[in-house]
């Protein structure tokens, strides 16, 4: 009975984590005996359970995950979805839409579509299947899709979802994190979209350091502010060329090519390029048209 | 570059080989992990002269789909040469010897991987020599296992790998160019250190029974020293990560957040 690592040790493949009775899980293989790590990432013991968190990977299924998907391919019944990772997922349209529904499919859902959906089926053989029957799982209408690693999103989601309800209550925004990496968004403004982009970024960057969440509530804080002066600035001053600065004033620009909402083409190439986006089309709808949308979606699609 | 000639002795008066090394000594090896930012995993090998660059992606969807493996991931490997990366210009279609190579590289990293986690997919693991100088297939493997690693594909270990050959009859380790060439022969070698298991074993020139037996011996303790090195630059890589970012940190135990949740109703949202 020994354990032969530090708490939250960064650990290669093939070390020897424990010897003795302890119970191998994630990241972890064993001999019977002696337990070693499988993957590079920070090995943890919790009761007698060894485990190596990763810090890298792409999106294995597993029954129950909220995913958020594009769909790829219309094909009889099924809607072929792109949830990343190396497999394509399929929703049959029984786990979308109340019966009777209409022969033809992409009626209520096409290719290009955005949706959350839930894994409801995978192993080796067969899946992953997808159902849109549950709460909140739709259509998605507009708001934005930001693609972070799949091994961060324990991370951005917190203990009972403290991280994430922390940003959705500093900048009053709504969003919805899919275990695969991807995280809908919708912002009253797009400078509280690029700070929200911003602070999912810091946590994927800093997912392995303490005292995250506080971090991160300080950063939002300062932000906020700075942008409320901004505005108090600016409303002020005279109208014409403000808010063409109050979009370029804002800190940290690095972000800024990744939200234009209007150049569809640069951001098909920000998307191939792995750093972001599902384009959804929609987003330049106004305001009021998108809630007749959603409403519309909703009848179609749940239930 | 001037053509090349024959060294009048690959063994020096002294016991010296071309290069200055003793007979067990191997090329000074620099290993980096991360080195590319679009790749899923990436490393840089130089050992001595040798210069090569491997980057991993996946597991992804595997296209062509009639190579798709039901009961595991299919390793796709493949090893190229850079034009420019010997004296004569190699010629930039795959060889003979560049397919033979990308499969014996794909049979020696093999067995370390578990590959029967990712049912269906491949994994692509791309090693380009920028540099030849003798050992680029044992190079190879030490740089592509660690980009492996790199690209968070679970494995049982690292694999290092290392050539022994033989020159005016005396063994040598790591051999170089010259060695190689104007040598009496070669055993290339790959194992998985902690289980001791051989995963590449090729041999050309002819070696009597004992020194085929010495030279294991002899690339065996090469390759524990090479995998020390690996892990070394494998926790250099990410330590690096996580310091830079901790250092601000007054280091506290308790996590305030839980790597591990539930999926919760949180987010979901309510309309």
């Amino acid at each position: 009975m020994a354990v032969y690592f530090q708490k939250r040790e960064v650990v290669v493949p093939g070390q020897l984590l424990a010897e003795g009775r302890y119970r191998p899980s994630v990241g972890t293989y064993d001999d019977g005996e002696r337990i070693f790590a499988a993957v590079v990432g920070l090995a943890e013991l919790r009761g007698n359970t060894v485990k190596v968190v990763p810090l890298e990977g792409v999106y294995i299924p597993r029954e129950g995950d909220l995913v958020l998907g594009t769909i790829t391919i219309v094909a009889g019944n099924n809607w072929k979805i792109d949830i990343g990772g190396p497999y394509q997922a399929s929703l049959h349209a029984n786990n979308a839409l109340r019966r009777p529904y209409d022969d033809d499919i992409s009626r209520y859902m096409d290719i290009g579509d955005v949706v959350t959906a839930e894994v409801i089926a995978f192993d080796r053989v067969s899946g992953p299947y997808l159902s849109m029957k549950g709460r909140g799982l739709r259509k998605l209408t507009d708001g934005m899709i930001l693609r972070v690693s799949p091994a961060k999103i324990p991370r951005i989601i917190g203990r009972r979802g403290s991280m994430i309800n922390m940003v959705n209550n500093q900048l009053q925004i709504q969003t919805v994190v899919g275990q695969n990496g991807r995280i809908w968004i919708k912002a009253p403004n797009i400078p509280i979209l690029r700070l929200a982009i911003k602070a999912f970024r810091m946590i994927e960057d800093e997912a392995h350091t303490s005292k995250l969440t506080d971090r991160v509530n300080q950063m939002l804080v300062e932000e906020m502010a700075s942008l409320r002066d901004e505005e108090v600035d600016s409303s002020t001053d005279e109208k014409a060329d403000d808010d063409i600065e109050v979009i370029s004033d804002i800190p940290d620009e690095e972000e800024t090519t990744e939200v234009e909402p209007e150049e569809d083409e640069a951001q098909v190439e920000e998307a191939e390029s792995d750093e972001i986006v599902d384009p959804v089309e929609e987003e330049t709808l106004t305001e009021s048209k998108d809630e007749e949308d959603v409403d519309k979606n909703e009848e179609d699609v749940i239930e | 570059m001037s053509p090349e000639v024959k060294p009048d002795f690959l063994i020096s008066p002294e016991g010296l080989r071309v290069d200055g090394r003793r007979p067990d000594e191997m090329r000074p090896i620099q290993l980096e992990v991360g080195v590319l930012k679009q790749a899923d995993g990436s490393a840089l090998i130089r050992q001595g002269k040798t210069y090569i660059l491997a980057a991993v992606y996946g597991p992804r969807e595997l296209h062509p789909r009639h190579l798709t493996l039901n009961d595991r991931a299919y390793l796709r490997c493949v090893y190229r040469m850079a034009t420019f990366s010997v004296p004569d210009r190699k010629r930039p279609a795959p060889s003979r010897r560049e397919r033979e190579i990308s499969m014996v590289i794909s049979n020696a990293l093999q067995p370390a991987l578990f590959l029967e986690e990712f049912p269906r997919a491949v994994i692509d693991v791309f090693i380009q020599v920028i540099q030849a100088d003798g050992g680029t297939r044992c190079a190879a493997i030490n740089a592509a296992s660690l980009a492996l690693a790199d690209a968070g594909i679970p494995m049982k270990t690292l694999v290092p790998a290392v050539a022994v050959g033989k020159a005016d009859g005396q063994l040598l380790v790591d051999l170089g160019d010259e060695e190689d060439k104007y040598g009496q022969g070669d055993i290339p070698m790959a194992i998985l250190p902690d289980t001791g298991e051989i995963t590449l074993l090729q041999q050309d020139g002819s070696f009597t029974r004992e020194e085929l037996l010495e030279a294991i011996q002899l690339g065996i303790n090469a390759m524990k020293y090479i995998h020390e090195l690996q892990k070394d630059a494998l926790k250099r890589a990410y330590a690096k990560r996580v310091s830079e970012l901790d250092e601000d940190d007054d280091e506290d135990d308790d996590y305030e957040d839980d790597l591990e949740t539930d999926l919760g109703e949180s987010d979901l949202m309510e309309e």
